[in-house]
């Protein structure tokens, strides 16, 4: 179990304010003019001597994906240099996650200064922080805590006197899931329509308003500054092989105690469940199924689930993700099939539009679901639906698609008899 | 010079060339429905799928995928073919079954496609999607239901014409393509997006219903709207013209036309010349057409024995043929009284490099300085205000003189008085002369304000002529211009001219603009194809041809000679105009040296060789020198409305309806409050 002394986010439970005052007490923007003076280099090495992978769910080394924007910024077609960008996803909308959250609930200055600082090793002349438009509260906190660091001279012109200028804007969100995919953000930062836009160019390239861009989830951003006061090593001391630090794990549904908790990576399955959320409902027999990563990835059922260590191995061995670690346990009481009829309705709603496979497939998947559900339907169509994940799979631009068939492969390769005992039933009473 | 393999074939393509590109190139077809080659990179219809190797273990979209050297692509591998399939089927599931009633049907892409990827049966069983119908206006027809949402309507729109009219609203399978507000598409080219439309959901509202594409004859053609030339296919089922396309020329048009080429030619069937009319004047007063003879006709106009007291005056639709056979009468007749400019400009045309569009269309897409003088591109030449936004786009600076306008880049508006160019402010000065190609681009506004000779004076100032590079354009709008210029359609004075000599006899070839009062003495003999303003003129109306009805040359303003074929049989009596004019020579008992169209051409060439090669003539590089007007005045901009030009526009309903609801739409709701 993390000791209190290795947690980084401090405050996580909101037991003390998230003001400026209250975060200086907890060793925000301690000396950041020193961590700034390492110069933009250092810091980056630092980033990628902690193993630090992106928590956004993807799991890109985040160092390395600092080191990708140019060392020189690129010129336009009038030869003006083009300024950096970081763009910071606090489009939590996975259903799930809620560590961002958290962390802009409480924590909001380990957010700000995160973005100083990585910002200022990527060279960027600002951050946007793109808020989740239902997260109106913390948005306000939010709104406030970057007035707070304004006013104090830690961010804005020479952020903390360390002559670099740098600013932070909020963009609030409208509502829409697909906006957390990067270049969905960087459109709807542009004030277009939330679409993925096509890869190459990646942002790093050409990003928000053509300029080179770098898009972070909120946890990256917000532990860097720990790891550059505490060291790499700190860091990697967590963790298993290629699954270093620590992570904020979001365990939701059927445990006794459902909590956010910061641990370190590859905890163990079972010691996660135990220690912080108090067992499963109804004893470990009890246990159906977890999705362990967030919606979008496939669900793993209990014989499987019991021991895995919790990182992006880990889960990727028992055929799923790790994601942002948004745990969703589901106990025998589920109604496995109905459970992922909603996921599917869900992909359905946010799919953009964009391209046909997902637009068509999103809608064609969940109708058939909702029929599997009641079992109003032919064995034959689970093999269908099976073939139109995969025509949907992989055939995409951005990863909805992906995210929107992975649940149902899951259920598929997992609960088959669950779907064809429905669908016998249905047929007996309808015989009867 | 990226190398790769398609199936197996080696290519070579251009740096930056796409996978899909190297594709054609090795002679393989990549089906695609967002894919276009004139606009952005959408990569949305996910048909165009390829496998590449080194690359993820998916199919990529070869349409959004640069090539790269080494890169091995599969195009017919198990993975593709399933891929593709995969993406066909999604399209169809709720895509209507409702071919035999679209008007698309034909000339469809999905339909094609389907045939090679389709499953030959479904395996969707849910409902299918239903969509609301949009309304565009009136050219656009929508049944929105059918559309597949590859966006290529949408980034015309925004691309290429400039304006944020169609967009998409909602998202996933509630995706809708609609205009803002269901307003009307009031671009002068908002049509284009009923061919980019690879499905029926944007089809052609006034062809609704009217045909097939295999029932139709496609006669090529260049359209007469407007000075620009656009190379078009006409569509005529018996004698009606059903619909006009356009071709691709990126010379002239790309492969665009203006929404008023495209729908004029609906005026073709309505209120023509079909007969011959004399007017009686038995009590005086004005008197009335009669229907006549074409015998009585030449018998009258004999009977005033012009002697040389001849002149001819030349419409803004004719061909060069037409022209040169007037011409021919005129001179044999002992005159030389030949104008085309109806509304009594009289610039200077002693060296047609002066009043030409020297730059040429591609090529005034490469200048980084732009100064516009009285002209008002969107409506005199929307396809010409497209390159001027490409222009735009490159960085080009670009500045008007004239009445403000809304042109779909940036610009800056000097002042509506041509006085301007005398006092041009300094930064205006310094882009110009600056500027690695500036382009000076005169229109008809400007010539009348008198702005010719500065002009001309700007451009040896700012050295617009220089290696490889002629920057000064003369924007003419009427298609007749250049080749009437070219065949001595011009007197010095210009129409004043011939209201001096008041001449017995006046030939109004097609000449609708003209001031016929100013001809009170005169026998004034209309030939054309609709009963116009020249025709309500008129002492005697011969009925000839339109532009579809006749073979002919024309020259667009930038000097190209094009050639377009006759489509259809004009209606009624009426004849083609070289024809009318060949007989009118017996019956003045004069010669014109021929007797076939063949012969025409012949002696017309022999006369003005250029007209005898398409392509562009050569007016020379030189510039002449003129002396200036004093300048003042406001500039008043030729066109009052875009869509009744000439009367072959005034006599469509579509055109008609156009104006009323795009142009006077507001006022009209007014009256209606």
């Amino acid at each position: 179990m993390l000791a209190d002394k290795d947690r980084i986010f401090t405050n996580l439970y909101g037991f003390q304010p998230w003001n400026l005052a209250a975060a200086k007490a907890r060793g925000d923007w301690d000396n950041t003019k020193k961590l700034l003076a390492k110069g933009p280099e250092a810091i980056v090495d630092e980033i990628k001597a902690s193993g630090l992978r992106g928590r956004g769910g993807a799991g890109f080394p985040t160092g390395m994906k600092w080191s990708f924007m140019p060392k020189e910024a690129p010129k336009d077609q009038f030869g003006n240099p083009r300024p950096s960008f970081l763009v910071i996803n606090a489009d939590e909308s996975e259903p799930g996650s809620c560590k961002d959250r958290e962390i802009i609930r409480h924590d909001p200055h380990k957010l700000i200064e995160g973005a100083l600082v990585a910002g200022f090793a990527m060279r960027a002349r600002a951050a946007y922080i793109y808020i989740r438009g239902e997260y109106i509260r913390e948005a306000e906190t939010l709104f406030a805590a970057v007035q707070e660091a304004y006013d104090a001279g830690l961010i804005g012109k020479n952020a903390c006197k360390s002559g670099y200028d740098f600013d932070v804007f909020v963009h609030r969100g409208a509502g829409a899931y697909i906006c957390g995919e990067e270049t969905a953000m960087i459109e709807s930062l542009e004030g277009k329509k939330g679409q993925p836009r096509l890869k190459p160019p990646f942002p790093a390239g050409a990003g928000l308003y053509g300029c080179p861009t770098t898009v972070n989830n909120v946890e990256s951003i917000a532990v860097a500054p720990t790891i550059l006061r505490r060291g790499a090593a700190w860091f990697s001391s967590f963790g298993r092989e290629n699954n270093k630090g620590t992570k904020l794990f979001q365990i939701s549904g059927h445990v006794n105690k459902p909590c956010v908790v910061e641990e370190a990576m590859s905890i163990p399955f079972d010691e996660l469940i135990e220690k912080h959320c108090g067992g499963i409902r109804g004893g470990w027999d009890n246990l159906l199924a977890v999705i362990p990563g967030g919606s979008s990835v496939p669900l793993v059922p209990a014989a499987m689930m019991r021991g895995v260590p919790m990182d992006f191995d880990g889960c990727k061995e028992v055929g799923s993700g790790l994601g942002t670690a948004a745990l969703i346990v589901m106990d025998k009481s589920t109604d496995i099939v109905r459970a992922i009829s909603r996921l599917s309705a869900f992909y359905k709603h946010e799919s953009c539009g964009q391209c046909t496979p997902c637009r068509e497939g999103t809608g064609w998947m969940w109708r058939v679901m909702e029929r599997l559900r009641t079992g109003d339907a032919e064995v034959d169509e689970i093999d269908m639906l099976q073939q139109l994940t995969k025509q949907v799979e992989g055939h995409t631009i951005c990863a909805l698609g992906d995210a929107a068939a992975w649940p149902i492969q899951g259920l598929i390769k997992h609960f088959r008899p669950e779907l064809e005992s429905r669908i016998a039933k249905r047929a007996e009473k309808a015989n009867a | 010079m990226p190398k790769l393999t398609v199936d197996g074939i080696e290519v070579e393509v251009p740096a930056g060339a796409t996978v899909l590109q190297a594709c054609e190139a090795a002679g393989k077809e990549i089906p695609r429905f967002c894919y276009h080659e004139r606009l952005s990179i959408a990569g949305n219809c996910r048909m165009c799928l390829v496998e590449v190797k080194p690359g993820p273990p998916k199919p990529q979209a070869s349409c959004a995928l640069p090539a790269g050297e080494g890169q091995e692509i599969r195009t017919d591998s198990e993975m593709v073919k399933k891929a593709r399939e995969g993406v066909m089927e999604f399209l169809l599931i709720n895509h209507p079954l409702d071919c035999p009633i679209c008007d698309q049907g034909g000339e469809c892409d999905l339909q094609d496609q389907a045939m090679g990827y389709g499953r030959g049966h479904s395996r969707y069983d849910e409902n299918k999607r239903a969509v609301t119908e949009k309304y565009m206006g009136p050219l656009i027809k929508t049944v929105m239901t059918r559309c597949i949402h590859c966006t290529r309507c949408v980034r015309f729109s925004e691309e290429i014409a400039g304006v944020d009219e169609i967009g998409a609203l909602y998202r996933g399978e509630n995706m809708q393509i609609t205009t803002y507000l269901e307003h009307a598409a009031k671009h002068e080219l908002s049509a284009n997006v009923i061919d980019l439309c690879p499905v029926g959901a944007l089809t052609s509202r006034p062809y609704a219903f009217e045909a097939r594409p295999w029932e139709l004859k496609k006669t090529l053609s260049i359209d007469v709207s407007d000075a620009v030339g656009a190379n078009i296919r006409v569509d005529s089922r018996g004698r009606e013209v059903l619909r006009v396309l356009p071709r691709t020329n990126d010379d002239v048009n790309e492969e665009w036309i203006s929404d008023k080429a495209r729908y004029q030619v609906e005026g073709l069937t309505r209120r023509r010349l079909d007969k011959v009319w004399i007017r009686r004047k038995e009590n005086g007063g004005a008197g009335k057409l009669e229907a006549a003879s074409w015998n009585d006709a030449f018998a009258a106009i004999a009977a005033v024995k012009p002697g040389s007291s001849v002149a001819a005056v030349a419409g803004d639709l004719l061909d060069c043929e037409t022209m040169f056979a007037a011409k021919k009468l005129v001179n044999a007749l002992g005159s030389d009284l030949l104008e085309g400019r109806q509304t009594g400009m009289a610039y200077d045309t002693s060296n047609l490099a002066g009043v030409n569009f020297n730059s040429t269309f591609a090529g005034i897409e490469k200048a980084d300085a732009i100064l516009i003088v009285g002209s008002n591109l969107r409506w005199e030449a929307p396809l010409v205000n497209v390159r001027l936004r490409k222009a735009a786009k490159a960085g080009a600076k670009i500045f008007v003189i004239g009445p403000v306008w809304e042109p779909t880049y940036a610009a800056t508006f000097l002042g509506a008085d041509v006085a301007v160019l005398d006092k041009l402010t300094a930064d205006v000065e310094e882009a110009m002369s600056k500027a690695e190609r500036p382009a000076i681009i005169l229109g008809g506004g400007g010539l009348v304000a008198g702005a010719h000779a500065k002009a001309l004076d700007l451009a040896a100032k700012w050295k617009l002529v220089r290696d490889g590079w002629n920057g000064f354009n003369v924007l003419h709008f009427s298609a007749a211009r250049m080749g009437g210029l070219m065949l001595g359609f011009a007197q010095t004075g210009g129409m004043a001219d011939l209201v001096k000599a008041q001449p017995k006899l006046l030939l109004a070839l097609g000449a609708d603009e003209v001031d016929f009062s100013a001809f009170a003495g005169s026998l004034k003999v209309y030939i054309g194809h609709h009963g116009d303003k020249g025709a309500h003129a008129a002492d005697i109306v011969l009925p000839g041809s339109a532009f579809t009805e006749k073979a002919g040359t024309y020259v667009n303003t930038e000097g190209r000679v094009q050639f377009a074929d006759k489509a259809v049989f004009a209606p009624g009596d009426a004849r083609e105009d070289w024809t009318i004019l060949r007989a009118l020579a017996d019956a003045l008992g004069v010669s014109v040296g021929f007797d076939s169209f063949v012969e025409l051409q012949a002696a017309m060439i022999a006369e003005v060789p250029a007209l005898g090669e398409e392509g562009l003539a050569d007016y020379g590089q030189k510039l002449p020198k003129l002396k200036g007007d004093k300048l003042g005045g406001e500039i008043r901009y030729p066109i009052k409305d875009f869509y009744l030009t000439n009367p072959i526009a005034r006599a469509s309903g579509t055109m008609q309806q156009c104006s009323a609801e795009l142009l006077h739409g507001d006022e009209l709701a007014e009256a209606a409050e």
